[in-house]
């Protein structure tokens, strides 16, 4: 085990799997020179040249597309999106190509590609920066989300999305770039699908993903103080999700909260909770409960931010709510 | 027509063959549409086939092919047989893609055809990607792409032409300028109509050629190709032509005179072509009927292959959404 954090677990994924396989390469808005604008690409550049780390211009939708393309003809591209804002610039390749290709041509193609970027709120970053949109993409079949939590999964969902034969988009929540965790380096890459439970606990369940992952915890454990043992749900996988590992979650503890940085109309967290009600209603001892962002576009102040994004307190008094209301 | 001199009969039956191919199966495929065989939308390249035919002659077998929701003429030119092209149009299982595509998505790996697409300007940055691909792995192919020229006022176009000429790809941008998107003359929706000129901006060569005249189209295509093939980065080919028949089956043709049309129609691809041959003395009318005949039969079997293929059965709906893991 090694200490890393979750920026350089990226970054030693992507290095490991260039140096195993030539097809493997990066491209992106300054991933290269710049050394990445997150710094995750940092030195890949002096290792492997602009051939295979390339600096791409402003150009969301057609270097995405060409992502598309590269994997086509056999390559195994990452392409990293600098935020999750930006991507909105290329729905049209994510959607009607990514999502797509294999099932339109009969099943003749399939599009290896790897595309990862930043998601989330919490750096003041305001209203075209930092949005969560991972939920939206993850109601498009035909392609895979994922949105490691701690550096272990940073890791292993670089390698699992680049063993993966259909398109795997990566949400990397910024805030957690300088967050360290143990990573085994010789470890298998993650399993793409597959919830893990963080946390145990039979009073209530709380599931959630990515950037909220940490919240959540520290609000588990200020709920211990009470007594009130919460069970951590860490989904990893937005698409396909993990239904299984959520409803027996619910079985033993009859209480659900979903934590979604998402904003709550049409969210994941929304999605969840349909599944708890439609596979987990009859061992529900309380209605589902949702803690997601508030509906608008983030603002720029500190407390106004601090106010629109999921935090401890919420989490908490959504459990405390619930226990009083249907304990 | 210095060439058509040069030009040796058999090619030149070639051509003429492949367009009126492509002209017979399109007839037919209209008239199938009226009584309901073929639905969806049914884009018809009827007046454009020297630019599908005498572009393909330029390209390999290993060279890829990326082409729009108007692509049956493409298709045939690149040899995928006409009766898995008409099943597919049927929504049969024995269909270019297997019945999940339609008229406007035909695919036909092995043949290098990737799509068949309908968003317009989409399929720009996957022909640059395959040609990235094939440029990082020494492969000396080029990838042909098929747009119209309402496409080039998408941004992907501009994006497209950009990574290309930047990155030196082995792109061959093909532009069918039809002189309309869909309804919209090129002159209302460009500021600047001289397409081919586009290219400057992006320090690409670029040639504009004549759609109507097949042989005209293979040679600047041949050109154009080699310059790619050399590895001299990609090229802008304009070839300038029309479409005789509606924007799809739900237009109704506002927006353009009868006799643009007729103009036009004067200038008909196959009609040309046929007409040189006859004063070249290099086709016989016997000839050309056994053309027909053998066109003509080539089609009744394509309809044939649709009509006995199977539907694919709808317990297998949700497949290849995803790769199917054994």
């Amino acid at each position: 085990m090694t200490t890393m954090t979750y920026r350089d677990a990226i970054r030693s994924a992507m290095r490991e799997a260039m140096r195993k396989d030539p097809r493997v390469f990066l491209m992106g808005e300054d991933v290269g020179g710049y050394g990445g604008a997150f710094k995750v690409s940092y030195g890949l550049l002096e290792e492997f040249g602009p051939e295979r780390v390339r600096d791409t211009p402003l150009s969301e939708n057609t270097f995405l597309g060409a992502g598309i393309g590269a994997a086509l003809g056999g390559m195994r591209p990452i392409v990293e999106i600098m935020t999750v804002n930006f991507s909105l610039l290329a729905l049209d390749q994510i959607v009607n190509n990514a999502a797509t290709l294999r099932h339109m041509s009969g099943g003749q193609l399939s599009v290896p590609l790897v595309v990862r970027m930043t998601t989330g709120g919490g750096r003041q970053l305001a209203a075209q920066h930092s949005h969560s949109l991972e939920g939206w993409l993850a109601h498009i079949p035909g392609i895979k989300i994922v949105a490691p939590a701690v550096a272990a999964d940073a890791r292993g969902f670089v390698l699992a999305a680049l063993r993966d034969p259909d398109p795997v988009f990566i949400f990397e929540h910024a805030t957690l770039y300088p967050v360290e965790g143990e990573v085994d380096e010789q470890a298998a890459p993650a399993e793409i699908g597959r919830a893990l439970v963080r946390r145990r606990g039979d009073a209530v369940s709380l599931i959630t993903y990515g950037g909220t992952l940490g919240t959540t915890l520290r609000a588990a454990d200020l709920l211990a103080r009470d007594g009130v043992e919460a069970e951590v749900v860490d989904l990893r996988t937005l698409r396909p999700l993990d239904t299984e590992t959520v409803l027996a979650s619910v079985a033993k503890t009859h209480r659900a909260v979903i934590v979604d940085e998402g904003w709550r109309s049409g969210s994941l967290a929304a999605e969840v909770s349909a599944r708890i009600m439609e596979g987990g209603f009859y061992s529900l001892d309380a209605p589902v409960a949702r803690v997601c962002s508030a509906e608008v576009p983030m603002p720029y102040a500190k407390h106004m931010e601090d106010a629109a994004l999921p935090q401890v307190p919420a989490i908490v008094d959504a459990v405390r709510e619930m226990l009083v209301a249907h304990g | 027509m210095s060439v058509l001199g040069a030009l040796d009969r058999s090619h030149a039956v070639t051509l003429l063959r492949q367009m009126l191919l492509i002209r017979r199966f399109e007839e037919k495929a209209a008239e199938l549409y009226t009584v309901g065989k073929i639905r969806g939308f049914l884009h018809l390249y009827i007046g454009e086939e020297a630019v599908a035919v005498g572009t393909m002659q330029a390209l390999t077998l290993d060279d890829g092919v990326v082409a729009t929701y108007r692509e049956h003429g493409q298709a045939l030119a690149r040899g995928i047989p006409a009766g898995a092209l008409m099943a597919e149009m049927y929504g049969k299982a024995n269909g270019c893609s297997r019945g999940r595509g339609g008229s406007m998505h035909f695919f036909d790996v092995a043949r290098r055809f990737y799509g068949g697409h309908a968003i317009v300007g989409g399929g720009l940055p996957v022909a640059v990607g395959l040609a990235l691909a094939d440029k990082m792995q020494s492969r000396p192919r080029v990838t042909a792409c098929f747009f119209g020229d309402g496409a080039v006022a998408e941004g992907e176009f501009h994006e497209s032409l950009n990574l290309a000429a930047l990155w030196k790809l082995p792109v061959l941008f093909l532009c069918e300028n039809n002189l309309y998107a869909m309804g919209t003359a090129l002159a209302r929706h460009q500021a600047q109509p001289d397409i081919r000129r586009k290219a400057d901006a992006y320090g690409m060569p670029s040639e504009a050629a004549d759609g109507m005249d097949v042989v005209a189209v293979e040679e600047a295509t041949r050109r154009a190709a080699a310059q790619v093939r050399r590895g001299d980065g990609p090229f802008l080919l304009e070839l300038r032509t029309y479409r005789f028949r509606a924007h799809s089956t739900a237009d109704p043709e506002l927006y353009r005179g009868k006799e643009e049309v007729a103009e036009w129609k004067r200038r008909d691809p196959i009609a040309l072509f046929t007409a040189r041959l006859q004063e070249a003395g290099l086709v016989s009318a016997a000839d050309l009927a056994a053309l027909e005949a053998a066109v003509g039969g080539a089609i009744d079997a394509a309809v044939c292959e649709a009509e006995a293929g199977p539907w694919e059965p709808v317990e297998d709906l949700t497949r290849d959404v995803y790769t199917e893991t054994p």
